[in-house]
């Protein structure tokens, strides 16, 4: 139970995809133009993380590992074909905002590399527990990072939202600088970077006063 | 179980197979959501089609099944483009087709309705990669600038105006893009060119009088 929280915080926080790996770049610059791309985006990777970290899992004990890598590829691959189809059959709409980035799922380095460091080597629950963990990190990442942009970008925060989530969800489209003309540089790939390397600067800083302030507190425990 | 394949697992044969078992899965299961899914999907990009169709038209024009109701003419260059007609008491009443002209990044499209006298129904840009904030300003969502073709017909609007501002024409451009609003300029005009060479046999609905 300790480990599966501790998987918890690692996707979450600490080994975040985006803010601690730097894995998943391609997505995060192409689709964070808005709240609800991110958000989009994100949640459509964790299915395929989850699904492929279970299956890898599951098959981990007969695969070679001398052909493990195309294995994966070949697994992950499929997976992301199949939530392709499946949005496009079900989802049309949604897959009409998301389509172009969905095939972007396959090149998501952050799914192999978690099929390869974690789940071939845990069983079947810690490996859906860490897929999870680790999708639900990058959604959030997404989703910062989209709102941040769409906020300087275009002046709103989740529009169209109610096209992903339902017509509920309409409450939360606001407008939050009516007239707004747009300031382009966040909208293109530049803004992805700087809002980016922003937040990665926040986090450094953030654990680095926790380090100093627990430095201060217990300075043996912090040498070891 | 376990020690026999841990033992099998650096066997090359083992390794051959255990891959091409997975690639057959594999295909297996995406053959079997190609069919499940293939009526679905046809059927929304159907409803899709339909649904930018009856935007380049005035409302409640048609009376027959667009989709339906098509022709396929040569473009002279081999290719050829598919024409929707939209008829009113079996009479050919406006033609749809698609459009194109080479943007600013990758070949805008355009979806234009042209009534029988040859006036503009309505115009929409169906596909483009154009800079989003500048040059997607063609399409509707963005800006109404694309409304600002309709009613226009070659008859009423000398050749040499067909094009931007800067151009000579009449066209607004936008700020920091006339690479993109020329590119549409150009294709519905193509669109025009299109629709009074092949006069007759749209009007006639492909059959020879």
């Amino acid at each position: 139970m300790k480990r599966l929280v501790q998987t918890l915080k690692d996707g979450l926080w600490l080994q975040n995809v985006v803010f601690a790996q730097m894995l998943a770049l391609c997505p995060t610059m192409a689709v964070t133009t808005s709240g609800t791309n991110g958000l989009g985006m994100g949640l459509a990777t964790t299915a395929v993380l989850v699904t492929s970290n279970v299956l890898v899992a599951s098959i981990r004990s007969l695969v070679s590992p001398q052909v493990r890598i195309p294995i994966f590829v070949v697994l992950i691959a499929t997976l992301v074909t199949l939530v392709d189809f499946a949005l496009n059959a079900w989802l049309h709409d949604l897959y009409k905002v998301l389509g172009l980035f969905i095939a972007l799922i396959v090149v998501n380095c952050a799914i192999l590399g978690r099929a390869e460091a974690f789940a071939s080597k845990n069983s079947v629950v810690a490996s859906a527990v860490d897929g999870l963990a680790m999708g639900l990190g990058l959604t959030g990442a997404l989703t910062l990072i989209g709102l941040i942009r769409e906020l300087l970008g275009s002046g709103t925060l989740f529009a169209q939202a109610s096209l992903l989530l339902g017509p509920a969800f309409r409450a939360i489209e606001l407008t939050v600088i009516p007239g707004y003309g747009g300031f382009l540089l966040m909208i293109l790939p530049p803004g992805g970077f700087l809002v980016l390397g922003l937040l990665l600067a926040g986090k450094r800083a953030l654990e680095l006063r926790a380090r100093k302030a627990n430095a201060a507190v217990a300075p043996a425990s912090a040498l070891a | 179980m376990k020690l026999a394949i841990a033992g099998l697992r650096d066997r090359l044969a083992y390794q051959g197979v255990s891959l091409g078992v997975i690639a057959l899965v594999a295909s297996a299961a995406l053959a079997f959501a190609v069919s499940g899914t293939r009526e679905r999907i046809a059927a929304a990009e159907a409803r899709d089609l339909q649904a930018s169709l009856s935007q380049v038209l005035p409302e409640r024009f048609a009376d027959n099944d667009l989709l339906a109701d098509t022709l396929e003419i040569g473009n002279g260059d081999g290719s050829s483009r598919r024409v929707y007609l939209a008829r009113r008491q079996g009479e050919v009443a406006a033609a749809i087709f698609q459009t194109s002209a080479r943007g600013y990044s990758g070949d805008v499209l355009v979806l234009v309705g042209i009534d029988r006298a040859g006036v503009l129904l309505g115009a929409r840009v169906l596909k483009h990669a154009e800079t989003p904030g500048l040059g997607d300003k063609i399409d509707l969502a963005k800006s109404p600038w694309i409304l600002s073709f309709n009613g226009l017909s070659l008859a009423t609007l000398p050749a040499e105006k067909w094009a931007v501002k800067k151009d000579g024409g009449v066209f607004d451009q936008m700020a920091g893009a006339t690479i993109t609003p020329r590119a549409v300029v150009k294709a519905v005009k193509e669109a025009l060119d299109f629709f009074a060479a092949h006069h007759t046999e749209i009007l006639h609905g492909g059959k020879t009088p």
